[in-house]
């Protein structure tokens, strides 16, 4: 017999078919077998009562880091997976910069060996741009396209060289990867660890101007209009990215953009007030009331096409030091629901934006499966109740890390089921049957 | 404590009555080191331990003799390693001396917020001896009793810093603690020298030497370090000194009569500061370092425990 879940009574919200209202979805044989106010309920099948909650595709994030291999103590592909699904992500691209890089085939392999063996999200690797991430020669995008890479990226560290970005987006057409670029002129950076304003001036810390990321944002726009190449821009932070980007969809260039739940809610005087946190640090750094306006603005408005968290693990070794010492990055699978939920509260963004940012859009920029509930798309949904109250408990997380913004915070808005493939691996409160 | 502060590490932190009440316990102190026997039994018992992460003569002997002179034991732990260099981490080393039970940590570090992480991880309080460019509240405070022993009052003041404020946690003390007084503050400087959003703390920010000295009270000179030429913040000294430099000239040309000059030291004579005016008759420098020892005194008195009244008796 085969495999048949059930999905009652939720509001389903599905912005890639239109669909916004109370609905059932049945999954079968790993897919979405129906959507409709009624169905049939076969014996045998399990039925999940989502009255009162929402039923979306599983969401998508773009930018992960699951430090496997290397940084074990960190993150593993096992972790991360998990951390994935208990914050309603079916699916996660993890970023190269592992110990080694994932700039050869063996590395994507092993990756997707463990992400086969956990069972939990799906797990897409993102291959090097360059050998090593030197900022040098390219690395095999053929044969890391072939073993599975979706996308090819240096993040973390710009590619600093316009011949090599030229040459990156060219060569990547061949095998039409996108092209995913963290955005820094490091001559800008210098040694700055936030952003530079008032607060960094107050807290004496050295400071990085949105125009470090402006400027090459801008130099990427010009070469995806000399390549014709798919230029992704991550983690877009400063107002003048979200002007380049509205410009650059505007003439009609192949340019997506994402950006964080962090760079959406926090702000550089969140860093001020919280006493040097380096759980607050992170890069691109958290910017100015007026560039995270801008940055939701943008997302509102479809300039920034996704959400995706940067999730970056880092243990205290990393993190409880000085500022200027502390490594960038927080951790960001488990709350980017709740946290983005709060701009539709307040009004800054639409319920079915969310939902989009979180999933259709995703899938579409670097053209993955899912994102969708329309019939026949892979069974990846989350249930997500809007309305749950809960603490972020750093101990109860299901990464291995807990360098997170909201550690011991309240937040609302949880995922209470997760499914992938039509197989329950996450239902809050307990562990998935 | 000083009013409600455990710890003496951002003066930003620090309320007018707070400010006052250092200053007010640093006037009898001062008395206490121009006695013949340069004692009191005040921190008898109690010890001090500073802790420096960057090199530092004056800063340091200013708090030892400070401790010594209130007969407090004092223990001077300087490490050149940090965490940025892979050695032991800051919070470990806190508290490792912690442990050795000191009353008061003077600690100076490289990182702005080194003083703030050590008070999160240790019961004993801390005082900042200067952290990156964020501040150097001591100074701030001697800046202060400074100009206050000699023109009597800070309020309707007005007080000109000149020089790279972007990396000196001098000025932000400065910044934080005269308007507080009732002073008015300018800035000056190349406009690479001036850092982001400094004018929403309160000042007026300055290009021309000569507007922003001409009617004040008193000017600070801010040393010029030299490897801030390559960064490239300025062409050359040579421009710098000609541009911001106070000279003989200058001052006797647009320094109000009776106007100070105060500079934090180490001087870079001829860059900032010509000799003739570092060593004239504006000049308050030495003064500066003398009440650095009485604030420093006060200070540590306040947070290990004693308590202004007794100290008065």
């Amino acid at each position: 017999m085969s495999d048949v879940t059930i999905i009652e009574g939720g509001r389903v919200i599905d912005p890639a078919s239109g669909t916004d209202g109370v609905r059932a979805v049945v999954l079968k044989d790993g897919l979405v077998a129906d959507v409709a106010e009624r169905v049939e309920r076969p014996s045998g099948a399990r039925v999940v009562d989502a009255r009162g909650r929402w039923v979306t595709p599983g969401f998508i994030d773009l930018h992960v880091h699951l430090r496997e291999p290397g940084q074990e103590y960190k993150e593993t592909v096992a972790s991360g997976a998990r951390a994935a699904v208990a914050g309603g992500f079916t699916a996660v691209v993890c970023m190269p910069n592992t110990k080694p890089v994932n700039d050869t085939l063996a590395v994507t392999e092993l990756i997707l060996a463990r992400a086969a063996a956990a069972g939990l999200a799906r797990v897409y690797p993102c291959g090097c741009i360059s050998r090593g991430q030197a900022g040098e020669d390219l690395a095999e995008f053929g044969e890391l396209r072939a073993g599975g890479c979706v996308a090819v990226s240096d993040d973390g560290k710009p590619v600093m060289s316009p011949a090599l970005m030229r040459r990156a987006l060219e060569y990547a057409r061949a095998f039409s990867l996108p092209v995913a670029v963290h955005e820094e002129d490091l001559h800008l950076v210098g040694q700055g660890v936030m952003h530079e304003g008032a607060a960094s001036t107050r807290l004496g810390l050295k400071g990085i101007p949105g125009q470090a990321e402006e400027v090459m944002v801008l130099r990427d726009i010009a070469l995806a209009e000399l390549t014709g190449g798919r230029l992704h821009l991550q983690h877009v932070s400063a107002a003048g990215s979200v002007r380049a980007v509205r410009e650059a969809k505007r003439r009609g260039l192949q340019v997506t953009a994402e950006v964080t739940p962090h760079h959406l809610t926090l702000t550089d005087e969140d860093v001020a007030a919280s006493g040097y946190s380096t759980g607050l640090k992170m890069s691109p750094p958290l910017r100015s009331a007026e560039d995270v306006r801008a940055c939701v603005e943008g997302l509102a408005d479809g300039t920034i096409d996704c959400i995706a968290t940067d999730h970056a693990p880092h243990s205290s070794v990393e993190k409880d030091v000085e500022f200027d010492a502390a490594l960038n990055g927080v951790t960001g699978l488990e709350t980017a629901f709740p946290v983005c939920l709060a701009l539709v509260r307040r009004g800054a963004l639409g319920e079915r934006r969310l939902v989009e940012a979180l999933s259709a859009a995703p899938a579409r920029a670097f053209s993955l499966p899912g994102g969708t509930l329309a019939r026949g798309a892979p069974a990846d949904v989350a249930i997500l109740d809007p309305a749950a109250e809960w603490t972020f408990d750093a101990a109860a997380t299901h990464s291995r890390s807990s360098n997170s913004p909201w550690k011991g915070r309240r937040l609302t808005g949880r995922c209470t089921h997760t499914f992938v493939g039509g197989r329950l691996v996450h239902q809050a409160g307990g562990e998935a049957r | 404590m000083i009013g409600r502060q455990k710890h003496c590490i951002a003066l930003e932190d620090f309320s007018r009555e707070e400010i006052l009440q250092v200053l007010d316990l640093a006037v009898s102190m001062k008395e206490v080191l121009r006695r013949p026997i340069k004692k009191v039994p005040s921190l008898r018992g109690k010890s001090v331990v500073n802790l420096f992460f960057e090199a530092s003569t004056r800063t340091r002997s200013s708090f030892e003799i400070a401790a010594k002179t209130l007969s407090a034991d004092c223990l001077n732990w300087t490490s050149a390693s940090s965490s940025v260099t892979k050695g032991e981490t800051l919070i470990d080393t806190a508290r490792n001396l912690e442990a050795m039970r000191p009353d008061v940590l003077v600690i100076r570090h490289s990182a702005g917020g080194a003083p703030r992480l050590v008070a999160d991880h240790v019961g004993c309080a801390v005082v900042s001896a200067g952290d990156g460019a964020h501040e150097h509240p001591s100074q701030g405070l001697l800046d202060c009793f400074t100009v206050r022993e000699r023109l009597g009052t800070l309020e309707g003041k007005t007080l000109a810093i000149v020089g790279d404020v972007s990396h000196s946690r001098v000025a932000r003390s400065d910044l934080h603690a005269f308007p507080k007084l009732g002073a008015r503050v300018r800035l000056c400087g190349p406009p690479t020298m001036m850092p982001s959003g400094v004018e929403k703390l309160g000042c007026t920010v300055h290009t021309d030497l000569r507007a922003a000295v001409e009617g004040a009270d008193a000017v600070i000179m801010l040393r010029i370090q030299h490897e801030r030429i390559g960064d490239p913040l300025i062409p050359n000294t040579r421009e710098y000194s000609k541009l911001w430099g106070l000279n003989a000239r200058k001052a006797a040309d647009w320094l109000k009569p009776g106007a100070l000059v105060l500079h934090p030291g180490p001087i870079n004579r001829g860059v900032e500061l010509s000799p003739e005016v570092a060593d004239g008759p504006a000049s308050v420098i030495l003064d500066q370092v003398q009440n650095g020892v009485a604030v420093r005194m006060a200070i540590l008195y306040l947070l290990a425990g004693g308590d202004a009244a007794e100290a008065k008796a």
